[in-house]
């Protein structure tokens, strides 16, 4: 259909039929509008979240919502550390550099450069699953801490908010007794829920971008004369990232 | 023959050769097929829904009445012949959401946008056959799942077709709230993917596959109907999604979204605590009144064609129609709140709503003036997809007058939730919007079956079904507006409904009329297409694409070359013209001024122009500006 669209351009207005008003494929029209789709999606689990925390700010329970600063303070390796948001941080930087990678595959697939097509999908791939096993850590560890669906253990009480703010960036720092109480319950199941969703999408496209590598390795672009599908799976890919700047804002920044 | 074209029928040729039982009739890629298989399945659950609905009419007028053949059909459910009251309310949660996602949703939507986006764009197919298939066997499971759900034995899902919470998060709250709801739900998401996969086709089939000449102010307003609701379904349904994921962690994993402070009779109070039922009805209604749109647009679409068509008269206004489906697709994402008047919201957040919701009556006033003043003094030919339009006509306005009651938010403190909004919407939605599938059956049955369906028997069934639909709806206004609450049982119970006992025999007769209609249409339906009469290949003499495709049906719709468009769908009895109509694919040979100014377009300083500018070329083009 790319093809039709160029074989006509020259004869035919934008908009009066027999091609597409804006000069792209069907395929990449439909990944456009999943996008436009996938992005009401998260829109409703972001709308959910805020509206869930801003009717938690005072309860019976709980004075207010758990510092993230204070609870994503973990770092592989630097058990008792405190650095605060360090490693989302590193999880950040790997995702995005993910997408510089995806955009250097497309650039590559437009000089219909096969070798460096290869190459850059490799770093991509390798990105998407280095989040994803970062996320798994992260989880793990927010687990391991005593996160729960149906509870919240991170309300923190004026004694462990004056400890807290006697610890600088990487000095030793451990929970003491009385530190924490029970906070506001659907913190951490929110948090499960939209990073897991998150994560699933991550996750899928790591699928989509290892399926279009193999198909690259097996030369059916070369044939094809084009790597559209690469840019169709670079749309998605970037679209991901984006989610993931939203959701590192909501859940870690504010 | 552009290459393009070339391909394509290659690719046709191709399809021939390979086509076995199973690719031509049951994992068909063909979008009339498909249609035929949205069609047949819709036809199947809205038969189901239309038992139901009898099933309840019967307990609401005769309470005390036993029917042994209810307990025949129904088992356990009917004891003695008396409709059990857990199920009665899952007959009318599952009624509900057969008739509002099964049938209107799919059913006319599926059915019509499949066969008629390609043909009447002048496509092959749609853009991605492959997910179009998907579409329906995501739709078929999706039905095959909430069917089963009716047959277990804690019965189906029972809380209303909007579950709301907590008696669908709480599996003990009812019944039906435990496996019941789970199936509802697993329905549901699949009923999303199906759509979802639908709408992404639909609308780039529309936006990028018209052929030449077809530019967007050249479209049926079908069409324009058609890619309005994908847009629709496309951003509100995963919204659904989102409070369905929600609600799904609130059933089975602890959490709290929807919950709060509860006390459940013998097990005291849930340890639940912080939630909001109403954040899900926010987001449920996001979805929801979008999903009325859903529905009644690809109604309005096809009555302005079936009207346009056999009043032989150009359809009034239009540039308005459009413009009014495309107000009506904008307003209706934000009123969603004229739902929840009485959730305790904030009185001024509800008088925005209001006032929003009030403005939705203008385009909707428009439509129904345009067809109106397109039937004034029209050579008007009485078929029976006509009668169904006017029908459609005539519910669109009585129903959505009392929009404006139900819309206004101090009124609505007495009419919400009582009979008064079961008439409105069965009126203006349901109704409405079942008389314009009725009529895009009727008119487009020899498009898809290539045989008449019988006229004698269609009058009879229109009349039966219009009589009857105001003879059921109707009364409800009076009753809502005394106060008579919907979804009760058993209105002997209680003592100040007793008045009303009457009415409810002859909603319940009507009903029955209504039900015993719809064997002519089955009938009618089934018998024409093997029997009816053969059809020719222009029966209506529409201006209209898809009527210049043969008769028998072929993959990739036309024989030859697609047909190049010169004018608009709706050029009827031009004086200049023997013929009452033109179509749009004929060239004008004395004028051939349409090619003329096509060709002065294509100056480079103009392309560029367009270039620079597309979203602002695009809203010149479609509404005519340029």
């Amino acid at each position: 259909m790319a093809n039709q669209a160029e074989a006509t351009f020259e004869k035919q207005p934008m908009w009066s039929g027999g091609r597409s008003p804006f000069n792209v494929s069907y395929g990449k029209l439909m990944m456009w509008i999943f996008l436009l789709s996938d992005a009401f999606t998260f829109s409703s689990l972001l709308v959910q979240y805020g509206a869930q925390r801003f009717s938690n700010i005072e309860t019976a329970v709980t004075t207010s919502w758990p510092d993230p600063a204070s609870i994503f303070n973990h770092f592989p390796f630097m058990h008792g550390v405190h650095l605060p948001l360090l490693f989302v941080s590193v999880m950040t930087f790997i995702l995005i550099v993910s997408s510089v990678t995806m955009v250097l595959a497309v650039e590559a697939g437009h000089r219909n450069s096969k070798k460096e097509v290869q190459k850059y999908m490799v770093y991509t791939i390798f990105g998407g699953i280095a989040f994803l096993s970062c996320q798994a850590w992260e989880w793990a560890t927010f687990i391991h801490e005593g996160a729960r669906l149906d509870s919240n253990f991170f309300g923190i009480t004026e004694q462990g908010y004056k400890h807290l703010q006697s610890v600088s960036f990487s000095d030793h720092f451990e929970w003491a007794d009385g530190d924490r109480t029970w906070g506001p319950v659907p913190f951490a199941a929110l948090f499960f829920i939209v990073t897991g969703f998150h994560g699933f999408h991550v996750f899928s496209g790591v699928v989509i971008n290892v399926v279009v590598y193999i198909m690259t390795v097996r030369g059916v672009f070369e044939r094809r004369g084009h790597y559209e599908m690469i840019e169709k799976a670079g749309l998605y890919w970037h679209f991901v990232d984006l989610v993931w700047v939203f959701v590192f804002t909501f859940f870690y920044l504010i | 023959m552009s290459t393009a074209a070339l391909h394509a029928d290659e690719h046709h040729a191709d399809h021939h050769h390979k086509e076995s039982f199973i690719s031509k009739y049951v994992f068909s890629m063909d979008h009339k097929m498909i249609s035929k298989q949205f069609l047949i399945t819709g036809i199947i659950m809205g038969t189901v829904g239309l038992i139901m609905s009898l099933l309840f009419r019967l307990q609401l007028a005769w309470p005390d009445e036993q029917f042994s053949f209810m307990e025949t059909l129904l088992g356990k459910w009917a004891v003695d012949g008396k409709l059990d009251p857990n199920f009665y309310m899952g007959l009318v949660t599952i009624h509900g959401t057969i008739m509002v996602f099964y049938v209107l949703t799919a059913g006319l939507s599926g059915t019509f946008s499949n066969l008629l986006i390609p043909l009447q764009v002048g496509a092959r197919d749609m853009a991605s056959p492959f997910m179009n298939m998907l579409s329906y066997w995501f739709f078929f499971l999706s039905s095959v799942t909430l069917l089963i759900s009716v047959f277990i034995e804690t019965g189906p899902a029972s809380g209303g077709w909007t579950v709301y919470p907590p008696l669908s998060a709480l599996e003990k709250a009812m019944p039906g709230s435990g496996l019941g709801m789970t199936l509802w739900l697993s329905a549901i998401a699949l009923f999303i993917i199906s759509s979802l996969l639908g709408g992404i086709n639909y609308i780039s089939t529309v936006l990028n596959m018209r052929t030449k000449g077809m530019s967007m102010n050249r479209m049926p307003l079908t069409i324009w109907a058609f890619f309005f609701t994908a847009i629709l379904g496309v951003l509100s349904f995963p919204v659904l999604l989102g409070a369905a994921l929600f609600l799904i962690f609130d059933r089975s994993f602890g959490t709290s979204f929807y919950l709060s402070d509860i006390y459940l009779e013998g097990v005291g109070a849930l340890e639940n605590i912080g939630g909001s039922p109403v954040l899900y009805q926010h987001l449920f209604w996001f979805l929801g009144h979008p999903e009325v749109y859903i529905i009644l647009m690809p109604a309005l679409g096809i009555t302005s064609e079936v009207i346009s068509c056999n009043a032989r008269k150009p359809i009034f206004g239009y540039t308005a129609m459009v413009i009014s489906l495309l107000g009506i697709s904008f307003l209706s994402f934000i009123v969603w709140g004229h739902h929840m008047f009485i959730t305790g919201m904030n009185p001024f957040l509800g008088s925005v709503f209001m006032i929003l919701t009030l403005i939705i009556a203008v385009p909707s006033a428009v439509k129904a003036f345009n067809y109106l003043t397109t039937l004034w003094k029209g050579n008007l030919r009485f078929t029976p997809a006509m009668l169904f339009s006017i029908g459609l006509v005539s519910f669109f306005i009585s129903g959505g007058l009392t929009g404006i009651y139900l819309g206004n938010a101090a009124l609505d403190i007495q009419l919400h939730d009582s009979y008064f909004v079961v008439a409105h919407f069965h009126l203006v939605m349901g109704s409405a919007a079942i008389f314009g599938m009725f009529a895009g059956i009727y008119h487009w049955f020899p498009k898809m079956y290539g045989r008449m369906l019988n006229n004698t028997l269609g009058y009879f069934h229109f009349w039966l079904t219009f009589i009857s639909a105001y003879l059921v709806f109707f009364p409800m206004h009076f009753m809502g507006l005394a106060g008579v609450p919907r979804r009760y049982y058993q209105f002997t119970l209680v003592k100040e409904f007793d008045v009303w006992m009457d009415v409810n025999v002859l909603m319940t007769v009507g009903a029955l009329i209504g039900g015993f209609a719809q064997l002519f249409f089955l009938y009618n339906f089934f018998y024409s297409i093997f029997r009816g009469k053969k059809a020719t290949q222009n029966p209506w003499n529409s201006n209209s694409l898809e009527w210049s495709a043969p008769v028998e049906r072929i993959h990739g719709n036309w024989p030859g070359e697609i047909p190049t468009v010169y004018r608009g769908p709706y050029e009827y009895s031009r004086p200049d013209r023997e013929l009452d109509y033109f179509p749009q694919y004929e060239q004008d040979e004395s004028a051939p001024e349409v090619l003329k100014t096509e060709k002065s377009k294509t100056s480079p300083a103009e392309k560029e122009e367009a270039e620079s500018s597309v979203f602002f070329a695009a809203i010149k083009k479609v509404f005519g500006l340029s």
